[in-house]
């Protein structure tokens, strides 16, 4: 090596600056373009995350291991320190769900006949995966999970994702391994809504802030702090009722609502067919792009009637 | 020669760990971690990185290697593909020129610069994504993981200083 380097190097020194250079420039106007490509043509690139995500899925499994451990060990510990008060919580909830259970059989039973005469047939859930929440990525950029189970498991795109407390997202791009949750507050998540008590319609739109907002209320409508929405069923997305949060504050900034499910606390969610082909069966990315936007008018406009 | 061959493979697995952890630390950020409010901004591990081998040590992680990592950062996200790509080459880029000014300084100084360098970056983050969106996206997101960021940073740093010393054993 020692022996070329003689009048060498003076040449070639800034040809390999130039062609780095070159290169440099070359590589970011090649991500330019992809950042122009990926807000043209949806499909591929769901089509490449997948396979990305499928790929560090099993590492990403194994790392988010340790961490619920953690959290588990913590939130243990938590639960000893508040048991007293918890305790006393309990059983004042107990007394008052004993009432609501009388109501609610009482209401079961009617529903029961009234739907035996009017012959519905009740969307029940043809079925559903529970799996490991391993991801929780995005950070500014965007609100999403990524999920332990995809297409092997039985996981397809648009279906439901809800835990416990209500609705998380609805299943966004599907791989073999995985899949990713597109969640409530993500900029990119229009769900129809209902205010439960005045039947208002609505959309409840991510704005990338953890509290997503309520917009596209009927005209006249009002909405108060406290009130709870739950899913529409408009748009054949997602079934009627499922809880999505209540609204916490009203101004002229729009109403902010604080959804039921804390992202952080998710460590199982389910991903739920409801066996609805709406407006997300569509598999052409255009017009999925479309229908993710368009209901937020179509659905609300027969209310103003 | 058989040793050379050892050596020079030796030399290029070692010489990949670079990207590697800047790979798998991307990953670790991306795992549910449980705490309230932490997804939404959790600190820019890849910035970190692309900060530190820039400046130390550029040949370790070059132009395709920061494409690459911003390309794999980008997808695992889930938001739009190329954002963090083109910050983190423009990082990159603005670095590479500004090595002389950093060589021999103190590690205050050195932290100092990515306190201004994360801030263009975040900048440059919430710009892209609001022209991508053709809207102005809520900026406190992007403050916060700045903030968290440059906290990180010495941590970090200081863990991948140890690594090129005793791993690359280079320097």
């Amino acid at each position: 090596m020692k022996q070329r380097q003689g009048p060498v190097p003076r040449v070639v020194a800034p040809v390999k600056s130039l062609v780095q250079r070159f290169a440099y420039v070359g590589l970011i106007m090649a991500a330019f373009g992809i950042m122009m490509l990926g807000k043209a043509d949806t499909v591929l690139f769901e089509t490449v995350r997948a396979h990305i995500t499928d790929s560090v899925a099993p590492i990403m499994n194994v790392l988010s291991r340790p961490a619920a451990t953690v959290s588990e060990i913590v939130a243990k510990g938590q639960e000893i320190i508040h048991l007293r008060a918890e305790n006393a919580r309990l059983r004042e909830a107990n007394s008052r769900l004993l009432q609501w259970e009388t109501v609610a059989r009482h209401l079961e039973h009617e529903n029961e006949s009234l739907r035996e005469l009017s012959n519905i047939a009740t969307d029940g859930v043809n079925r559903y995966v529970t799996v490991r929440v391993i991801g929780d990525s995005g950070g500014t950029f965007a609100h999403s999970l990524v999920l332990s189970a995809g297409q092997r498991q039985g996981v397809r795109k648009g279906q439901a994702v809800v835990a416990g407390e209500g609705l998380v997202g609805r299943v966004h791009g599907v791989g073999q391994l995985s899949s990713r949750a597109l969640l409530i507050t993500d900029l990119n998540s229009r769900i129809p809504v209902l205010v439960e008590s005045t039947r208002l319609r609505g959309i409840l739109a991510g704005d990338n802030s953890q509290r997503p907002k309520l917009i596209h209320l009927p005209p006249g409508g009002t909405v108060a702090p406290g009130d709870r929405l739950v899913t529409s069923g408009h748009g054949g997305a997602f079934p009627q009722g499922l809880p999505v949060g209540t609204v916490v504050s009203v101004s002229d900034e729009g109403i902010e609502i604080q959804p039921f499910v804390d992202r952080h606390r998710l460590e199982y969610v389910r991903t739920v067919d409801y066996g609805l082909t709406g407006i997300l069966a569509t598999s052409s990315g255009e017009e999925e792009a479309k229908a993710e936007e368009e209901p937020a008018v179509g659905t609300t406009a027969p209310v103003e009637r | 020669m058989k040793q050379s061959v050892w050596y020079q493979l030796d030399r290029t697995a070692r010489g990949l760990t670079p990207f590697a952890l800047a790979v798998l630390m991307v990953m670790v950020a991306a795992t549910p971690i449980h705490i309230p409010e932490l997804a939404r901004i959790m600190p820019a591990v890849a910035l970190v990185a692309v900060y530190h081998w820039t400046l130390y040590r550029p040949e370790l992680l070059p132009a395709p290697a920061v494409f690459v990592l911003g390309l794999f950062q980008d997808f695992l996200a889930g938001g739009p593909v190329g954002i963090g790509t083109l910050v983190l080459m423009g990082v990159y880029g603005a670095l590479l020129g500004q090595r002389g000014f950093f060589y021999g300084k103190s590690f205050a100084v050195v932290w100092m610069g990515f306190v201004l360098v994360a801030a263009f970056a975040k900048f440059l983050s919430w710009m892209l994504l609001s022209a991508y969106y053709s809207m102005a996206v809520t900026p406190d997101a992007f403050f916060f993981q700045y903030l968290l960021t440059i906290m990180i940073f010495p941590p970090i740093s200081a863990f991948l200083l140890r690594w090129q010393r005793n791993i690359l054993r280079q320097e």
